[in-house]
């Protein structure tokens, strides 16, 4: 039986781990591939880089760390943060990125996700979509949930999927930074109507949270990067609580 | 130990390398009928269409060297495809070395199976077979794929995504694997060194 995955993320900045840490057994709290490694010998399923540097050296530093992990670990990963281009694309799955992800570029530029559909594989493109509820209509935001598009949430998620999108990754910006829970309605809504997987991000504070958004927000995949982090929540333990849960998890 | 990866136009198969490399395994990536013809091992990796993969590879002549090689083949994900007969992918006659068909997979309700099948999956009904020596209990590798190969008399491990399909096929020097063995943890490890052993 396909099996629901756990992602942690890490936020990458220069080519290192930004946001606080907390593993007894690092050496270097900033280096992402001994946390990858942590990580994935953990049993996560799967992981996630979202790089926020904003220098002209980025792509360099990037594909060099992308590299470094895909000879480390043996789960994929996923390389988002600023990728906009086709030849971007190239660069970071030439360095040895599973998939990437893209954002603000798919709202600027739609045919985007065609193109690079086209080129590498839906397998290979990931959508974030970051969403916030204004008045009880959900709408997509871009730059990190600060800026609203006319985009109607539901409506772009269902474009994203018909122009070749492989996965969504649909973050709650209401619920990110909360720990009180998934937006599952909301992810319900999409994961039923769309044909690809949902990928569910912000709000995981809790096991149960995990259990929820599996169950009532019908999601295929959930993302969370501070309560693993800081060891709120070990993989282990929270696998094995899904597993006596009923839900399905790799062991 | 020299390990031949073939070159051709699929996606990327530097992970491949990678996870040979972890095993500390020497692997070159090459498309010259020479160098695969001199391997000990080849593997036949790849992610991408069907009939674009089968077109390159007879362009160059690839698809008689792979019918005629020796030595111990392994098919990775499009490579399994490539190695039946006939796939459904834009209706793409194959290489044939497995009397296999390969389908899409058409979930019967599309809110509960999405195609395509992203993830871990469980390998089941495993025969006894050196490539799926020492396995641990309860194997789970990792799959993206839209297209499946039907179950067979050279299925030697199934999974089941809607209905059964070949995970692995097995015939005389040819194996292959469904899943991404260079993407599956240790399990995936131990495919590919029991390839290796073989």
């Amino acid at each position: 039986m396909l099996t629901k995955r756990i992602i942690p993320c890490l936020d990458i900045k220069d080519g290192r781990t930004v946001k606080g840490v907390n593993f007894v057994e690092l050496r270097d709290a900033g280096d992402p591939v001994e946390l990858a490694k942590i990580y994935s010998d953990e049993g996560a399923d799967e992981l996630v880089f979202l790089d926020i540097t904003a220098t002209v050296d980025k792509r360099k530093t990037l594909a060099e760390l992308v590299t470094k992990v895909a000879k480390a670990i043996n789960i994929p990963f996923t390389v988002g943060g600023g990728i906009s281009t086709v030849e971007d694309v190239k660069f970071l799955l030439n360095a040895g990125a599973d998939k990437i992800s893209i954002n603000s570029a798919a709202v600027h530029n739609p045919q985007i996700i065609n193109e690079m559909a086209a080129e590498f594989g839906s397998q290979c493109i990931v959508v974030a979509i970051d969403t916030r509820n204004v008045d009880g209509i959900d709408f997509v935001h871009t730059h990190g949930g600060r800026k609203a598009t006319l985009l109607r949430t539901q409506a772009w998620a269902q474009e994203v999927c018909d122009r070749g999108a492989g996965e969504i990754l649909l973050t709650s910006m209401d619920h990110d930074g909360t720990k009180a829970g998934f937006s599952n309605e909301l992810l319900a809504e999409i994961s039923s109507a769309l044909s690809i997987p949902v990928i569910a991000s912000g709000g995981a504070g809790s096991m149960e949270h995990f259990k929820d958004v599996f169950t009532f927000g019908k999601a295929d995949a959930a993302l969370a990067a501070s309560i693993f982090h800081f060891k709120e929540i070990g993989i282990p333990e929270l696998k094995s609580f899904l597993s006596n849960s009923d839900i399905s998890i790799r062991k | 130990m020299k390990i031949a990866v073939i070159k051709y136009n699929s996606g990327n198969v530097q992970s491949v390398l990678y996870a040979l490399e972890r095993l500390g395994a020497n692997a070159e990536l090459t498309d010259d009928p020479e160098v695969i013809r001199a391997a000990d091992k080849v593997i036949f990796p790849g992610q991408g269409e069907a009939s674009t993969a089968m077109r390159y590879l007879k362009e160059r002549k690839l698809d008689q060297l792979i019918s005629d090689i020796k030595q111990p083949f392994l098919g990775v994900c499009l490579g399994l495809q490539l190695l039946c007969e006939y796939s459904e992918e834009n209706d793409t006659a194959c290489l044939g070395i497995f009397p296999v068909k390969v389908k899409r997979f058409v979930p019967e309700n599309s809110q509960e199976f999405k195609v395509p099948h992203v993830g871990w999956n469980e390998l089941e009904n495993l025969k006894d077979n050196p490539l799926l020596k020492d396995l641990p209990a309860e194997p789970f590798v990792y799959y993206v794929h839209s297209f499946y190969a039907e179950l067979s008399e050279e299925t030697i491990a199934q999974t089941h995504y809607i209905h059964d399909f070949s995970a692995m096929l097995h015939r005389d020097n040819y194996y292959a694997i469904q899943a991404h063995p260079e993407k599956s943890g240790l399990v995936g490890e131990k495919l590919l060194s029991n390839f290796l052993s073989i």
